[in-house]
């Protein structure tokens, strides 16, 4: 039984349809990336698949057991974040609210929880230090032990390397193997950078309003559109 | 001092002014790190206006002048969120259009039937002698039920604040967070108005935010740092208003923007020591 099944997806964004003829299956376990241009419905897909849009036509069903609240997220980050007075733990900690039904304070189980995700990251000696004076790849790994804390089995990720110079990806690219290989979460992956997601993922939907591949990334190689995207580096 | 003090406190007007002022700096300074934070800062001051004109019709009609103008501006505050979030008039924009038309309607409406008088002046600019002992009561319930509804969705209102996608992706109401800000910024605007006045009491919210974010570095040490500055301005500035009889409202707003500037230069001086140890 896969983790998730979309059927069909019709979604629209300002009175335009933003995507259309969508499906896919994500299976546990799997290292899954949506790559595509700008404007090709990516983020619309997104917000479905975190139940933040409702989708005009078809179906997103998740597996018994997943619940919406229990997807890690990371979001792209915004302007109001990046000036934000706050530490790294109180960010995380954020985390284990969704989790936490109506408890007003943290139990001590979701600070040992913000911690074993700091230590997982690599961040734990960052705890208390304050978010806006962060590197942009600290900040990154930050909002990815937060995801953490919320996630169950599931991880979204919504265009995490951007803006990051190319050592920092290549360590958040090792890490996020890591968690899929290790620890055997899900990762659905949101992306523009075609080369490096090829090398990492298991399976590749290529969108553009419409999906125009969807297979394994080993498929995706051998396909016309993956060498027109890969260019000629796919030998190599 | 200690005669002075006694001197002061034998004043009932200086006692309520005390407690409701303590309470409504207190409640501003908290919702005003989330309000500055999130960019709504100019929301108190929307209000403010709002309110003078709910405080100008009650004052025609010789109505009480809160039960007029608490559902008044509360109404505005829940216009104000949908106007930002749901209409080709942005946010600012549509702040500016409803206070200034709110301040124009509450002034005419002042002079066409009493005329320019002092009472339109103490709404303005706020009297230290507008707290009646009926008023004390309610500012301070009110009060004790902002804070506490602060203190107990404080961790929500941080994740709402810091991020709202990620919040309603993990099935957190933003929504509700949303609003229930901008009722208790409503409640804490009507509460303190009278005393700052119409068009001070937007700085007790976004001024004790601004001045500990110039310094602190955690969520937490921003609110108490805030709460604190807030406080102590208050008082001394209302002790500097009595002594020497100046308007309270300005006083302490002008002695708010001392501290800011204080911080802006401790901060200046402490980023200037950093780039130094770095570069070394």
């Amino acid at each position: 039984m896969p983790l998730l099944v979309c059927r069909d997806l019709v979604m629209s964004y300002a009175g335009k349809t933003a995507l259309s003829g969508v499906s896919f299956e994500v299976a546990e376990g799997d290292y899954f990336c949506i790559v595509g241009e700008n404007g090709s419905g990516k983020s619309t897909l997104l917000k479905g698949l975190l139940g933040l849009k409702r989708p005009d036509a078809g179906e997103i069903s998740y597996a018994p057991g997943i619940r919406r609240e229990g997807i890690g997220y990371l979001p792209q980050q915004t302007d109001v974040q990046k000036n934000f007075p706050a530490s790294v733990m109180e960010v995380v900690l954020s985390g284990c609210l969704n989790n936490g039904g109506w408890r007003p304070f943290y139990t001590r189980r979701d600070k040992e929880r913000a911690m074993e995700n700091l230590r997982r990251l690599e961040i734990a000696d960052l705890k208390n230090a304050c978010y806006r004076e962060l590197s942009g790849g600290q900040q990154q790994r930050v909002l990815l032990a937060r995801a953490l804390c919320a996630a169950g089995r599931l991880l979204l990720l919504d265009e995490p390397l951007v803006g990051l110079d190319p050592l920092v990806s290549a360590g958040l690219y090792r890490l996020l193997m890591k968690l899929n290989r290790e620890n055997g979460l899900t990762i659905i992956m949101i992306s523009h950078d075609v080369q490096s997601v090829v090398k990492q993922a298991d399976k590749i939907l290529h969108m553009h309003t419409k999906p125009l591949f969807y297979g394994t990334a080993e498929e995706y190689r051998q396909s016309e559109l993956g060498r027109r995207f890969l260019g000629g580096a796919v030998d190599a | 001092m200690l005669d002075f003090l006694v001197e002061l406190f034998s004043y009932g007007f200086i006692v309520r002014a005390l407690l409701v002022g303590t309470f409504v700096s207190l409640c501003s300074a908290l919702l005003g790190v989330s309000l500055v934070l999130k960019r709504y800062s100019m929301i108190g001051d929307g209000l403010s206006h709002v309110g003078f004109g709910a405080l100008a019709v009650a004052a025609v009609l010789g109505w009480a002048p809160l039960a007029v103008a608490i559902p008044v501006v509360m109404l505005a505050a829940f216009l104000l969120l949908r106007l930002s979030d749901a209409s080709r008039i942005k946010g600012d924009a549509a702040i500016g259009l409803l206070s200034a038309s709110a301040l124009a309607a509450g002034v005419m409406l002042i002079s066409v039937t009493k005329g320019m008088n002092t009472d339109l002046l103490n709404y303005m600019f706020g009297s230290i002698l507008a707290m009646q002992s009926s008023d004390v009561w309610l500012s301070t319930l009110l009060s004790v039920a902002v804070l506490l509804l602060y203190v107990i969705f404080y961790n929500r209102l941080f994740a709402v604040t810091f991020d709202e996608n990620f919040a309603r992706a993990g099935g957190i109401d933003t929504g509700f967070y949303k609003a229930l800000l901008a009722f208790l910024t409503a409640l804490t605007v009507v509460l303190g108005m009278r005393m700052m006045g119409a068009l001070l009491i937007s700085s007790l919210i976004i001024f004790p935010a601004l001045t500990a974010m110039r310094l602190c570095r955690t969520y937490r040490s921003v609110i108490i740092c805030a709460s604190v500055l807030a406080v102590l301005c208050f008082w001394s500035g209302l002790i500097l208003s009595y002594l020497y009889e100046t308007p309270t409202g300005a006083t302490v707003v002008l002695i708010n923007l001392l501290f800011f500037c204080l911080f802006s230069l401790l901060s200046l001086l402490r980023r200037r020591k950093r780039s130094h140890s770095l570069s070394e």
